[in-house]
């Protein structure tokens, strides 16, 4: 059997859970957003720096909550710095999902999807602000 | 190690649940500590359900025919095994619902609504499950009443010390849970109904966790409402009670409103049937209901009282294993305080990575607020882990959880 639940929390998922990356807030972020897991309580932050050229110069995270879903913000936030806001749109969640390198049953990969979540809520919410801006 | 020793045949009821034979995943026998979010079914109940719909389904009250018959007198029998089993006085003091939140429903608008005013009180607290609070928050928002709440002890009991100046005579409800789903508290309902009625106010039992498990009499001490749901006392879902006394059950308005319900209809007004039909609109769940009735000869076989006892015994066991834990600490008062129910947590390992990797050991628990977001609140928790035991559980199942939590935390490298 491969991808078997026994491999979940494997050192990759530990190891993040354990010494996430950027756990913590930034001193300016260009923007936040947070949301929580209504069924289970878990909660996450995400702030991003994001330069003149759109691109996420820093990624932060902060939250509360299971290892799935505090491991994979961090990995999310590994993963996200250096891309372009254009990429972030781009990003699916399947993409967050083949990062964890681990499979989620459904129940689980709501906890596995919320950082990403955030990420997704927090770009739609940047480009509504930015549309009045740029079309008057 | 205490040793307990206990004449219960576990083995001899586990016979009766065949779901609890089963290798899950990996070849693990499933260890069932859920049941307090729903109990499983012994065989008598599922073949009586299975009689009904083969031999004499039909609608009840209705049809004059042999099967229309048979199934009402069925259905009937079901009432009066509910009124014997919690105590009541009459039959028709037994409504049949879909369950708790449904019964406690019914009386937050058919009571509540009908009869609160600016100024009344409702008296809560805040262990109780989201459906004995969050009617009453709507109640209290359609009347002008206010809610107060009786404050918690540290070990998650009710602090009556401060109850005279909360009762007073502008109480009109004192709504409590007889047993914590959480933290498995017993709460003392005798004396919060002698106390609520010494002001003249009614008490609401939201007797979910505490049917299945204790002896319940609606009589001594009084209650005035009573909620529960068949599906935690092993029978079918779908099917729960109201108790109310009968002046209640006049007093109060219907709540939904349709066929059955009611004694004369015009074209612009119509009567209300007589209680329980008057809060029983439409077509009952009346194959549950007898289900249930059959699940009630099953536990009445058993005995509560010796239910009770093993059960307490089990709980003990829990608490002492996992107590032996590092880094678990278990929520509310102490064994003896207590149903068998045991929420904890693991210092270093969350709730729902917990229940994950006990579930690879067959161990079902439950993780999550459980229904009770105040009161995961107050322990400044998001979530627990909730181990919860019925007399179908085993000794070597209890052991199987304190082992399981241990693993767990070797995964997490916890020392
Ligand atoms: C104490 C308590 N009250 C009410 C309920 C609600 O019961 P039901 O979902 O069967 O209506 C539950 C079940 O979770 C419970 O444990």
């Amino acid at each position: 059997m491969s991808g078997t639940q026994d491999d979940l929390y494997d050192d990759h998922i530990l190891d993040h859970f354990e010494s996430p990356y950027h756990k913590g807030h930034l001193p300016q972020p260009t923007c936040s957003h947070s949301d929580r897991n209504p069924i289970c309580g878990d909660q996450i932050t995400v702030e991003l720096l994001v330069d003149e050229h759109d691109v996420v110069k820093e990624a932060f995270f902060d939250g509360k909550g299971c290892a799935i879903s505090q491991a994979s913000a961090s990995i999310l936030c590994e993963a996200i710095e250096g891309k372009t806001l254009q990429e972030l749109r781009d990003f699916q969640a399947q993409n967050m999902l083949d990062l964890l390198k681990v499979r989620l049953t459904a129940s689980r990969q709501k906890c596995g999807l919320l950082g990403f979540k955030v990420l997704k809520t927090m770009l739609y919410t940047l480009d509504e602000q930015r549309e009045p801006a740029s079309s008057g | 190690m205490t040793t307990i020793s206990s004449d219960f045949d576990v083995e001899s009821v586990r016979r009766d649940f065949p779901i609890l034979h089963q290798r899950l995943l990996g070849d693990v026998p499933l260890v069932y500590l859920d049941t307090a979010a729903t109990a499983h079914k012994p065989r008598s109940v599922v073949a009586k359900v299975v009689e009904c719909f083969e031999q004499y389904n039909s609608n009840v009250h209705r049809g004059i025919h042999q099967l229309g018959d048979r199934m009402t007198t069925e259905l009937e029998l079901a009432r009066e095994k509910v009124q014997h089993f919690i105590g009541a006085g009459s039959s028709d003091e037994i409504v049949f619902t879909s369950g708790t939140t449904m019964s406690l429903n019914m009386v937050a608008h058919g009571w509540a609504r009908k009869f609160l005013k600016p100024g009344d009180e409702i008296l809560l607290n805040s262990m109780e499950h989201h459906a004995n609070l969050v009617p009453w928050q709507l109640a209290a928002a359609a009347t002008g009443a206010s809610l107060k709440y009786i404050p918690l002890t540290d070990d998650g009991r009710l602090d009556l010390t401060t109850l005279d100046q909360l009762l007073t005579p502008r109480t009109k409800l004192l709504a409590v849970t007889a047993m914590s789903n959480v933290l498995g508290t017993i709460n003392p309902v005798a004396e919060l109904a002698e106390r609520a009625h010494a002001v003249g106010a009614l008490i609401c039992v939201d007797a979910a966790q505490s049917v299945p498990h204790l002896t319940t009499n609606v009589r001594s001490p009084q209650i005035d409402f009573l909620a529960f749901s068949g599906h935690k006392l092993y029978g079918p879902t779908g099917i729960g009670v109201l108790y109310a006394r009968r002046q209640l059950l006049e007093a109060m308005d219907p709540f939904l409103a349709g066929g059955h319900m009611i004694r004369e209809v015009f074209l612009d007004s119509s009567t209300w049937a007589d209680p329980p039909a008057k809060f029983e609109a439409g077509t009952c769940p009346f194959i549950e209901a007898v289900g249930l009735g059959a699940a009630i000869d099953y536990v009445q076989h058993i005995g509560l009282s010796q239910i009770s006892h093993y059960e307490h015994l089990l709980s003990v066991r829990a608490h002492e294993q996992l107590a032996q834990v590092p880094g678990v600490k278990i929520h509310g008062p102490s064994v003896e305080h207590k149903g068998a129910i045991l929420s904890f947590t693991v210092d270093g390992v969350h709730p729902h990575d917990l229940s994950d990797l006990l579930d690879r050991r067959g161990v079902a628990i439950r993780a999550g607020h459980h229904c009770t977001m105040p009161l995961h609140e107050l322990l400044n928790l998001t979530a627990t882990a909730r181990a919860s035991l019925a007399f179908y559980n085993t000794m070597e199942e209890v052991d199987a959880l304190a082992e399981a939590v241990r693993a767990a935390r070797q995964v997490f490298r916890l020392k």
